[in-house]
């Protein structure tokens, strides 16, 4: 009779605030891995260039950029060539927005599945994450090559520098605070779809209140301590830094951005934990 | 004496109705507040039994109040009821798609739920790639599914094509897969919502046959189905819910006659009242009686084995109806549809029916085998939107005694019921 009273689960109406079941999330690593491969797969299916568009996607935005800000706007470039320093912002940019958009919706676009079958809801915007940081590495090789044919024609003379080493933290760092911000996101849009409609047109605010296509030293005075209190102008200037040695690099700047990711990340998992157990009678 | 696998206590599940729009707002930070203070939520009182025909104005129901059951290991557990009973609600919570709002689920061991087959095939993706997929969603990691893979696409019969992407299979093909996959699971504790309804019948019965197999195997089973048969050839034990309660548990067969009495509306003449419980309706117009008359056009209740079935249905409409197709179902007391007949046949042609009360009357040219049958009335509109549905109001029995005078039809074989063609078909208004 003993036996019976050890229950492998107990389901109750309230989860605890903390109660994240991590380890729950670990041993649905297999979905994990098959959910990235299929968000890489079926986009590029049926497809001429298949992950040849991977290439293009930058390569185009940047010459756009480089018409529309450069020979139309002329805004500054810091002294990099404008077609490197566009897509070095693009690509970094791209696989924020990448993450916080598509993990925004999670609850609204996988209702299908969710409502069917249980498993680790954090697996999905972990999935996306993971598979578009695929895509940034990709990227972050094209923009590696256009560098050297830039330096083999001469036409670079900024450098990287030590500061590169950053790098992988501040990918880790864009990756979490994308996470952190769409699930937030999506949890709260899966009662009120207004946020739905304010993500469309905030990604863009936020997209022109991060430096991507100017220089924050290009700006001064209130409207530079304005863009300092974005996060993710730590991130992007501290990228460009280490790529060309040009642009600013603040270690202050970076803590606050390493703070402010690691609170949204926390209450965007407590948030989404608490929303994913009864979500299916909202959405 | 097997040990308790799945302890169900106490369990409440409340909807809200309406659509989410403003006013949620404002009953969302009610709540909080009330929360905040350590109140009970304010919506819980107003909260009324889940019976969808019912007036009532409440914005809350409960889908589920006061369920308490529990299941033992090797178990196979059926859970029958009508549509709206709360089955699939409580199908859910046990598979932790939605949270209860009261109560507790205590489970031993480890849950696969099937609540419908296929769930998260990508069209784009290939057969193999789906079943990895697929596989995965439902609990398996790479290196079991791995293993089981060769099994699964012989039980699929796909063959050749698992390299093809799903979306140029046939929709039978597509059924087949996602089953197989579905199949191959192997938790301690499976539930399953009515996934035996897909595929043609040798596939429905290559289904039936691995569940079985399954449960033979020890395994513990929760299945919710409409199909009694299916049940009661599965199931060692059911329970019968009815408005979001437990009406009855116990042996199977036995709650497969409750079921059927407790889901019909007969009245011994078959006159249907207007609040009589019906599947769907658009208030255009309502059936007011149903009955199987003699050649004296006398309501029967018993006929002798290999008469034909003479319906008389009324009808009154309320607004004019331009297409109207009428369709009769004969169901047995397994609830399976034995007999099916629909007027008028050419699927261009549509009965006009004024407003006012019109007597339909039509011969089924069949022979009953002995056994209790019920009669379901539907009148569409030629977009299959039913008009007025409802099901099971008429019982009739029909004995072993052969009647004098019966003939000898051709029966119409197809989709495992008999179609009969309606003959000596009237439609008359009588007001």
């Amino acid at each position: 009779m003993k036996e019976e009273d050890k229950w492998t689960e107990v389901i109750t109406p309230r989860r605890g605030l903390f109660d994240i079941k991590l380890e729950e999330l670990w041993r649905y690593r297999d979905l994990i891995a098959i959910f990235i491969k299929r968000d890489f797969v079926a986009i590029y299916k049926q497809t001429v260039l298949g992950p040849l568009w991977l290439f293009l996607q930058p390569i185009f935005t940047s010459l756009v950029f480089f018409f529309v800000f450069t020979k139309v706007a002329r805004l500054p470039t810091d002294g990099i060539p404008p077609i490197l320093f566009y897509m070095s912002g693009i690509t970094m940019w791209t696989y924020f927005s990448d993450c916080f958009v598509k993990t925004s919706n999670v609850f609204v676009s996988n209702a299908h599945i969710f409502g069917k079958v249980y498993f680790p809801r954090l697996a999905t915007p972990l999935s996306i994450v993971m598979s578009n940081l695929l895509k940034l590495l990709i990227q972050l090789t094209l923009l590696l090559i256009f560098m050297i044919g830039f330096y083999s024609s001469g036409k670079l003379s900024v450098y990287p520098n030590w500061t590169l080493v950053l790098l992988p933290f501040l990918i880790c760092l864009m990756a979490l605070l994308g996470l952190g911000m769409g699930i937030i996101f999506s949890s709260l849009t899966t009662k009120y779809r207004d946020l739905a409609f304010l993500i469309q047109f905030g990604i863009q605010l936020l997209m022109y209140s991060t430096p991507v296509i100017y220089p924050l030293s290009s700006t001064g005075g209130k409207l530079r301590t304005a863009l300092t209190l974005n996060p993710l102008t730590g991130i992007l200037e501290t990228f460009r830094y280490s790529l060309f040695g040009q642009g600013v690099f603040d270690p202050m700047l970076l803590l606050y951005c390493l703070g402010f990711t690691f609170v949204t990340l926390f209450f965007g998992i407590i948030i989404f934990n608490q929303v994913d157990r009864s979500f299916m009678d909202t959405v | 004496m097997s040990r308790t696998v799945i302890k169900v206590e106490n369990l409440y599940k409340q909807y809200r109705l309406g659509q989410v729009s403003t006013g949620t707002l404002a009953h969302d930070i009610n709540r909080w507040w009330h929360q905040m203070r350590g109140l009970e939520d304010p919506y819980e009182k107003i909260t009324t039994l889940n019976n969808r025909t019912d007036g009532d104005e409440s914005e809350y129901v409960w889908a589920l109040q006061n369920i308490n059951f529990e299941v033992k290991q090797g178990e196979v557990l059926g859970i029958i009821g009508k549509n709206g009973a709360g089955k699939s609600t409580l199908l859910k919570l046990l598979s932790k798609v939605t949270s209860p709002t009261k109560g507790s689920i205590k489970v031993n061991g480890r849950v696969a739920s099937l609540l419908e087959v296929g769930t998260g095939f990508h069209k784009e993706l290939t057969g193999r790639e789906n079943v990895f997929l697929n596989g995965a969603i439902l609990g398996m990691t790479k290196v079991e599914i791995n293993r089981k893979f060769d099994e699964i696409v012989a039980f699929s019969g796909i063959g050749k094509y698992i390299d093809t992407p799903v979306k140029r299979y046939s929709s039978g093909m597509y059924v087949r897969l996602a089953f197989a996959v579905a199949a191959h699971l192997d938790p301690e504790i499976m539930i399953i919502d009515e996934v035996l309804a897909v595929g043609d019948i040798e596939f429905q019965k290559k289904c039936l046959g691995k569940m079985k197999d399954v449960s033979e195997g020890g395994r513990t089973v929760l299945f919710v189905s409409h199909n009694m048969a299916a049940v009661k050839t599965l199931c060692t034990r059911a329970i019968l819910m009815n408005n979001g309660t437990i009406f009855k548990e116990g042996d199977t067969s036995h709650l497969i006659d409750e079921y059927i009495h407790i889901n019909n509306n007969f009245s011994e003449n078959g006159i249907i009242a207007r609040n009589a419980q019906r599947i769907h309706q658009t208030g255009e117009a309502f059936f007011e009686k149903v009955q199987v008359i003699d050649k004296a056009n006398e309501p029967v209740s018993i006929m002798g084995f290999k008469s034909t079935v003479q319906i008389l249905a009324e009808i009154h409409v309320e607004k004019e109806i331009s297409d109207a197709i009428f369709a009769f179902s004969i169901l047995n007391s397994n609830n399976d549809k034995i007999v099916f007949t629909e007027f008028p046949e050419n699927s261009f042609k549509h009965i006009m029916l004024q407003p006012g009360r019109h007597r339909i009357k039509f011969v089924i040219p069949v022979q009953m085998n002995p056994g209790t049958y019920y009669i379901s009335p539907n009148v569409m509109k030629s977009s299959g939107e039913s008009i007025d549905y409802l099901e099971n109001v008429y019982k009739f029995e029909v004995t072993k005694d052969a009647t004098e005078g019966s003939h000898h039809y051709r029966w119409n074989i197809s989709h495992g019921n008999v179609y009969g063609s309606a003959q000596n078909l009237s439609i008359d208004k009588i007001s």
